[in-house]
């Protein structure tokens, strides 16, 4: 393969003015209330220079090096999931008109052209699924219209933490697909690549140089050695068959001792799909606009029916998501609900480690 | 359904309200569109989604039987149980109320697979609604159907719904009708008990026959491990699940039961894609 083309790094502020000049909203990584978020990106300046993120079970810090690097971090607790599944959106509205009737219309989907920069293989592999989710079948309209105005420009990661297992689940840490463009960050500036029609037509218009041999080969070996430091790993074989052949196993009550069933891990998760509908009355008593909203599994609605709750206590709920984001969801998609982000370990508040859970529950011998 | 918003209901009008127990009503609809109304089609065990303004929306499988279906007036019975917010709500609607209306969705029961067979429906409680359309059928062609047998369990007596109805399927030929109820009142001439221990008086003939069950889970899985104890291959046993539902197309997450979402691979499933998980607590 030959060398890819060299963006420099003062130069990626020329990516960001040709895809204003196209009318897309740049949104990239931001630091925020102590975290790296995804936010709209103006200039270069709002980058993450020199930041680092230290991510351990249950904890969450940013520190700062000399580093000139923007996208030297594994990852925010947000994926792309919010701009494409909006965590909250209208439906429709009923009205009721003078003669008795109701109108029903549809809440136009609020989407517009946004290209994201610093989008990490574990999401994209995640917005691949939810794809699966929100497109297959009958598609969902907004999620549908968020992403076909949606560009993506990837940057492959060469720091991965301490929770991340995306080599392990084969989803990264280098993008394999799923990007318009993607970057091989180095200190001096980016080797960029395209994926798609749309992001070789960018590659014209950049100020790009010739790509030395050398320095690339440094670059992937970066990502080569990222994957090799990461640690976790799931238990091998077939998870959905062990999982639900140990329903009973004692681990399930001994890991909701733990768990405060707060629902951050779904909230973090790139992949989880589950959301609630509501109604929200305008105050003339005579509107209503029905709503949606994240949800999640750990709630006591989740499984609401017939005026009692399916899963009353943690173990049921926890069981309920581990055996669907590692067993069912492969019978439903074909693959793992997991992409190895390890958003879920480090967002936990009490650092529960769905990979050592599993090891506990699909690798002990029980009595089968 | 809109293609362009699949969550947005049509207009519905109530036609006519059936008080049937204190706290069960049919709610008779009819969509006021003409042309929605000339484009609707269901099948018997699919569902509704009703939805009252300023409250919310439910799933309720469609009683009516086809033949409702396929009249032009086009009247769609939904039987509903006052039991949560939502469905308080609904059974206080009114004939001239207007609400929402949209479907229908899911699987309904195997009726491709049903002609030349026996066909026994076995439902306990409210599970009778969605499996009234069926026997609607049967009734309608009822030659192309071999023996029939409807059976029916209540808690107690009083709850037993449309009485004669059940009176009227049990004077058709080749057709046998058991009532059960856990609790009788004097005049109950059925069978009191479990609707469960009437199985063994259905005529069952294994290799020619269907299973379709529709009730309280616990009951669904003893009938349908009897009738296996019978001789009944699991695969020719289906049920009708319940779960929460609230965008019916498979997208919201609520009603996974294992891998399956009750709304769309639902709501009537074949036994073995059930069998392992049912029963077990929290799924």
């Amino acid at each position: 393969m030959a060398t890819p083309a060299f963006l420099p790094a003062d130069q990626l502020q020329a990516l960001l003015e040709l895809l204003t000049q196209d009318g897309y909203r740049c949104v990239g990584p931001r630091v925020r209330d102590g975290a790296i978020l995804y936010d709209t990106l103006d200039s270069l300046s709002g980058l993450p220079a020199g930041v680092q993120v230290v991510q351990t079970p249950g904890r969450y810090r940013l520190s700062h090096t000399d580093t000139p690097r923007r996208f030297a971090w594994a990852n925010g607790p947000q994926a792309l999931k919010p701009l494409t599944f909006a965590p909250q959106e209208d439906l429709w509205v009923s009205q009721l008109q003078a003669d008795g009737s109701l109108k029903f219309s549809a809440a136009p989907a609020q989407a517009e052209p946004i290209a994201v920069i610093g989008v990490r293989a574990c999401d994209l592999a995640a917005l691949a699924l939810q794809e699966q989710h929100f497109l297959q079948g009958i598609p969902d309209p907004g999620f549908q219209q968020r992403r076909r105005q949606m560009l993506l420009i990837a940057v492959h990661c060469t720091h991965p933490a301490d929770t991340c297992f995306c080599a392990h689940t084969g989803d990264g840490p280098a993008a394999q697909g799923g990007f318009d463009l993607a970057l091989h960050e180095t200190d001096r500036g980016y080797f960029v690549t395209a994926g798609t029609a749309a992001g070789e037509q960018l590659l014209t218009r950049l100020p790009l140089e010739a790509g030395d041999a050398q320095s690339f080969a440094a670059a992937e070996a970066e990502v080569r050695a990222a994957a090799r430091r990461q640690v976790r790993r799931l238990p091998a074989g077939d998870l959905e068959t062990r999982l639900f052949a140990r329903l009973d196993h004692p681990r399930w009550q001994e890991v909701a001792e733990r768990c405060l069933s707060c629902g951050n891990c779904t909230q973090v998760c790139p992949t989880c799909f589950c959301h609630s509908e509501q109604e929200v009355p305008d105050i003339s008593g005579t509107a209503s606009t029905h709503q949606r909203q994240w949800d999640s599994c750990f709630t006591a609605g989740h499984s609401h029916i017939h005026g009692v709750s399916l899963r009353k206590d943690t173990a049921s709920r926890y069981r309920q998501w581990l055996t669907h984001k590692f067993g069912s969801w492969q019978s439903q998609y074909g693959r793992s609900g997991c992409v190895g982000c390890g958003r879920c370990i480090a967002w936990c508040p009490v650092g529960i480690d769905p990979t050592e859970e599993l090891q506990a529950i699909c690798t002990e011998v029980t009595g089968e | 359904m809109n293609m362009i918003n699949p969550y947005l209901p049509l207009e519905a009008e109530v036609v006519e309200r059936i008080q049937e127990t204190p706290s069960i009503v049919t709610l008779r609809l009819r969509l006021t569109c003409p042309d929605a109304r000339h484009r609707f089609y269901c099948a018997p065990g699919q569902f509704n989604m009703l939805y009252l303004q300023g409250v919310g929306e439910v799933p309720i499988s469609i009683k009516s039987g086809p033949q409702h279906f396929l009249d032009q007036t086009l009247l769609l019975d939904h039987t509903i149980r006052a039991l949560g917010r939502v469905t308080r709500a609904l059974v206080k609607l009114q004939p001239g109320d207007r609400l929402g209306l949209r479907g229908p969705y899911g699987r309904g029961w195997p009726m491709e697979a049903a002609p030349g067979q026996d066909v026994h429906v076995i439902t306990g409680g409210l599970g009778c609604a969605p499996a009234v359309s069926v026997v609607h059928e049967l009734m309608r062609q009822r030659r192309r159907y071999g023996h029939v047998s409807v059976v029916q369990g209540v808690k107690h007596s009083e709850d037993l719904l449309w009485r004669e109805q059940y009176e009227h399927w049990a004077r058709q030929p080749d057709t046998q009708v058991l009532l059960a109820a856990d609790q009788a009142d004097a005049r109950w001439r059925w069978h009191t008990g479990m609707v469960t221990s009437l199985l063994e008086q259905i005529r069952l003939v294994p290799a020619r026959s269907l299973a379709l069950l529709c009730g309280p889970e616990p009951m669904m899985q003893a009938a349908a491990e009897r009738l296996i104890e019978r001789g009944l291959a699991a695969d020719r046993i289906w049920l009708s699940m319940e779960r929460n539902m609230q965008c019916a197309i498979g997208h919201c997450g609520h009603c996974q039961f294992g891998a399956a979402f009750v709304c769309r691979d639902g709501p009537v499933f074949n036994y073995p894609a059930v069998r392992e998980l049912l029963g077990t607590r929290g799924f």
